[in-house]
């Protein structure tokens, strides 16, 4: 009974920040950086679904589009203004540049959307589905589905498409891709779309079974990223996995040893699987590290 | 201030912390209040309500002519939930602001954090929400601390007697904020069952930020509770409230105050009525006649409070109002803006008619907090108003 639930719980959960870390991967392995704004992405995706579908009242499926369209625009002005001017300088200062546009966008929500937790009514979240003696949400095996689904069309189109293979040529070298027609440029700009639309997916997602507020996705930012190193940034299978794994590991610790040593026991899971498998647990060597 | 005042304090300061920090606005023509609350961020509905109880007693009392002959403004800063920020606030309300009583907002963390600072720089620090014990009960030697609100030691009290008499609880199990205020109330609550005599199935702790605290709660219910004590703000409050639904557990919980704080029904779903939640006071039911009055000036002064649903932290408002109208009698007493004597001036306060009740002697030595368990009410939430409960 235990066992289950926790299983339930931890699946449940860790798919999320599968789905997140997903973000990760995209622009990694595409350009070498990361978007340290995806937990703002996340919370922007909520916040716009919620903005579309609750005080506009449009039909969901629209406001869906919407919020992941805004939030791939997003995605293409961190890219331009926060990552493109320091990696063309060789600089590691968008690392810093995201962290603070995540900042100023949380920010700038809390002024405009409002400083209390709004609730996010679904269908999907309201009667649970009784399963292995436990309840889940429909929503709940959505998300694993969806992310799942996700991690394999990202592997497929990234290792058997042609279009897949310009991007990551990309990364190997700049000048070659270049020289062979691919337009490096928009190559990167629209990995970081993908991703933060990515990460405003996760938002969507997340909402109903969560609440609403700026603050929302700072955690999740920092747990998918977590997820991101536990599972190698370089496989998409990978990131998710280890999204998924990390999500168990929290709920089986919760379960069998008591909340308060979750916090402790998870991360400390990262430092150990990171001694031991130091590109991640489904990465590849010789790429370098963020 | 002018540019030679202010030069003159800085010079003060210079030539002692405690002097200057003791050295009263009397120059001005008016006194100041400060107010360290959270005005942003997931609790921000807490610092307006607080802020709505501090202006409306405060427009009172400067319709009255003021405290000793001035106007009393209120000086407002924003802690963002946040201990760190909340004493860099306090220090630059009473150094640079020069505020004669700081007023303190909902969160425990950061009125603890704020404690020791005004105990060291003897400014009277009037809390008027957060609950945790040691804010009051802080075992300074000069204690400049006072509350209009709910104390966690007696809170507890209150629900392990009122889950007693209304279900009869055998092993109850505890759902905690890992915070510093969710640990006030773990050892409160403790000691409060412990006294009864009734053992407890376990305690659990829970995160801000868990989506999930289904875990938590399974251990409890296979450890056999009967009940759930919940502490935790109103966002995870609503997690808690969710995660039973999803487990199919329909067990009594009897919770701080923590849903009072915001949009519980919006959050938690239609499951937030069987939540049965602690107040110190409820606009709602019948009203005394200070009670009316009030909430008719609070619905002028705020044109966009229309219904009862509309004052929904009704503590915050009524705590502050209180508070505000006891601490000016205090400065009244106390004749000047000096901390030590103001704080001396709390504790000559002998009588005032409140909105909450009727205080007589409300501070001693002994006991810094104005309001004690018979003035708690339970209530709950029907469709977003706070009702209250008859046991």
């Amino acid at each position: 009974m235990l066992l289950f639930s926790a299983i339930v719980s931890g699946v449940a959960v860790g798919s999320m920040y599968g789905l997140i870390a997903l973000g990760y991967h995209v622009t990694y392995v595409v350009s070498n950086t990361v978007n340290f704004a995806q937990g703002s992405s996340v919370m922007l995706g909520a916040v716009l679904g919620y903005v579309f579908a609750i005080r506009l009242g449009l039909p969901m499926p629209l406001a869906a589009g919407l919020a992941l369209l805004l939030c791939g625009l997003f995605g293409l002005v961190v890219e331009r203004a926060l990552v493109r001017p320091f990696a063309e300088r060789g600089s590691n200062a968008w690392l810093m540049a995201t962290v603070a546009g995540g900042i100023v966008v949380d920010n700038i929500v809390l002024f405009t959307f409002g400083k209390e937790p709004r609730g996010f009514p679904s269908l999907l979240a309201q009667k649970p589905i009784a399963i292995f003696g436990t309840g889940i949400f429909p929503l709940q095996l959505l998300i694993p589905l969806v992310g799942l689904g996700l991690a394999v069309i990202l592997q497929f189109a990234f290792q058997r498409t042609s279009r897949g293979k310009a991007l990551l040529a990309v990364v190997q070298n700049k000048r070659a891709a270049q020289l062979m027609g691919i337009n490096v440029k928009s190559a990167i700009a629209m990995s970081f779309a993908l991703s933060t639309a990515l990460a405003g997916l996760a938002g969507i997602l997340i909402a109903p079974l969560f609440s609403v507020q700026s603050d929302m996705g700072t955690l999740f930012g920092i747990k998918a990223f977590a997820a991101a190193i536990l599972g190698g940034l370089s496989s998409a299978w990978g990131v998710m996995l280890a999204g998924i794994l990390y999500g168990l590991i929290e709920a089986m610790v919760t379960s069998f040893a008591g909340s308060t040593y979750t916090q402790i026991a998870a991360f400390a899971v990262v430092i150990l699987a990171l001694a031991i498998r130091p590109n991640g647990l489904l990465g590849r060597a010789g790429t370098r590290k963020v | 201030m002018s540019a030679t005042l202010r030069s003159l304090s800085r010079r003060a300061l210079l030539a002692g912390a405690a002097l200057a920090f003791s050295m009263p606005a009397f120059a001005d023509d008016t006194i100041k209040f400060g107010l360290v609350a959270a005005m942003s961020g997931q609790s921000a509905k807490s610092g307006e309500a607080i802020v709505r109880g501090l202006s409306l007693a405060l427009d009172e009392i400067n319709a009255k002519g003021g405290v000793l002959g001035k106007k009393v403004e209120l000086v407002i800063r924003d802690d963002e939930s946040n201990p760190a920020k909340g004493v860099v606030a306090a220090r630059e309300l009473v150094q640079r602001e020069k505020v004669a009583v700081l007023f303190g907002g909902l969160d425990t963390p950061v009125s603890m954090a704020i404690v020791p600072f005004a105990n060291q720089s003897k400014v009277p620090f009037m809390g008027v929400w957060a609950a945790g014990t040691a804010i009051t009960r802080n075992g300074a030697a000069d204690n400049y601390v006072f509350r209009v609100s709910a104390v966690d030691a007696l809170v507890d009290r209150a629900l392990v007697d009122y889950a007693m008499k209304k279900y009869a609880i055998k092993k109850p199990g505890m759902i905690l904020i890992n915070n510093p205020w969710g640990e006030s109330n773990e050892g409160g609550l403790k000691a409060a069952l412990g006294d009864k005599g009734v053992p407890f199935a376990g305690i659990e702790k829970f995160q801000d930020a868990d989506v999930d605290v289904v875990p938590q709660l399974t251990r409890l219910k296979d450890a056999g509770a009967d009940a759930l004590f919940l502490v935790a703000n109103v966002a995870p409050s609503s997690q808690v409230v969710k995660s039973l639904d999803r487990m199919g557990w329909n067990v009594p919980v009897v919770s701080h105050w923590g849903p009072a704080g915001g949009r519980f029904t919006e959050l938690a779903g239609p499951s937030a009525a069987k939540v049965h939640f602690i107040q110190t006071f409820s606009f709602a039911g019948k009203m005394s006649p200070k009670a009316e009055a009030v909430f008719e000036a609070l619905k002028k002064k705020y044109p966009e409070i229309k219904t009862l649903a509309d004052v929904t932290p009704a503590v915050g408002i009524a705590n502050a109002y209180d508070a505000m109208h006891l601490t000016a009698i205090a400065v009244e007493k106390a004749g000047s803006t000096d901390g030590t004597r103001i704080r001396d001036g709390f504790l000559a306060i002998d009588h005032y008619d409140g909105l909450i009740k009727s205080y007589d002697k409300p501070f001693t030595e002994q006991n810094h907090d104005a309001l004690s368990s018979g003035d708690y009410i339970f209530t709950h939430f029907v469709e977003g108003e706070i009702v209250p409960l008859t046991n």
